[in-house]
């Protein structure tokens, strides 16, 4: 059992960041935060103090596996905790990421409209009517259908700035979603192994001792 | 002579992700992790309770027995 720390309750910040979404896809860009201060503090301080100590998602998974029990605690698999395999989730999240930014690109340029749907690893759409406004609070602006529709038009965010959130909320839903499967069926902290952000991190520490 | 067995945490370093998960559960706080690379386990704290092996997720962190 984890030592009594301020840093235990970190996992709150998880549920916090998915409400926000769901409220307000806006709020999606806060996810940032979470790939943003790893690298820094890996690039300036030369270590994971990230992962060690502040990463709300492994303090969540360590609160639902590990307090509450949601694990069977087996070992991962050879090949899930490979240095291939770790590498290789890295690129598929490049690669994710990459196909966010195009389409936010592509929204920019007006090439495309808003894809205001929240998909699980970029292909399979959540059966939510999610299309939410771009202003900080949620507005009703038109409706079609026995369903109200809340469209971004008129938000305080332009059109690509809502495609990004649509986007980046999906990945950190996808990404969500693989540390709870992985952590009721290995250790809870499973995630941590393959985290693409701690693999990144961990190489930026690696060339950092190198070079020093 | 008496000798005295003790379990001791052998980390691999290859397989530590360096997550931290050990270095927060060991109730001796003999665990750091290096420069975010990998564990060390400091062996004048540690009691080998095991606890460190236990949470890993990488299972990088195996006891074994040692003569004192």
């Amino acid at each position: 059992m984890a030592r009594k720390s301020w840093r235990n309750h970190l996992w709150l910040v998880t549920c916090l960041y998915f409400l926000l979404g769901l409220y307000n896809i806006a709020f999606a860009w806060l996810g940032l935060i979470f790939f943003v201060t790893p690298l820094l503090i890996s690039i300036i301080k030369g270590d994971k103090a990230f992962c060690n100590k502040y990463c709300d998602r492994g303090r969540f998974f360590r609160f639902l596996g590990g307090n509450l029990g949601l694990t069977r605690g087996k070992p991962m698999p050879a090949w899930m905790k490979s240095a291939w395999f770790r590498y290789l989730f890295v690129a598929y999240f490049f690669g994710m990421f990459g196909s966010i930014l195009v389409a936010t690109w592509l929204v920019a340029a007006e090439a495309q409209e808003v894809d205001d749907a929240v998909k699980l690893f970029m292909a399979l759409r959540l059966p939510v009517d999610w299309s939410y406004s771009g202003a900080l609070l949620p507005a009703l602006t038109h409706s079609d259908g026995l369903l109200p529709s809340l469209t971004y038009s008129g938000g305080l965010l332009p059109p690509w700035a809502v495609q990004f959130a649509f986007g980046f909320y999906s990945l950190m839903l996808t990404s969500l979603v693989l540390g709870l499967l992985t952590m009721l069926l290995f250790k809870p902290r499973s995630w941590c192994v393959y985290c693409p952000m701690g693999t990144m991190t961990q190489l930026i520490c690696k060339i950092k001792e190198k070079e020093s | 002579m008496t000798s005295k067995k003790k379990r001791k945490p052998v980390v691999d370093r290859a397989m530590c992700a360096a997550c931290g998960e050990c270095a927060e559960t060991c109730p001796r706080i003999a665990i750091t992790i290096r420069n975010g690379i990998h564990a060390v386990v400091d062996y004048s704290q540690c009691v080998g309770c095991g606890a460190c092996a236990a949470v890993c997720p990488a299972s990088a962190i195996s006891m074994k027995m040692e003569a004192e």
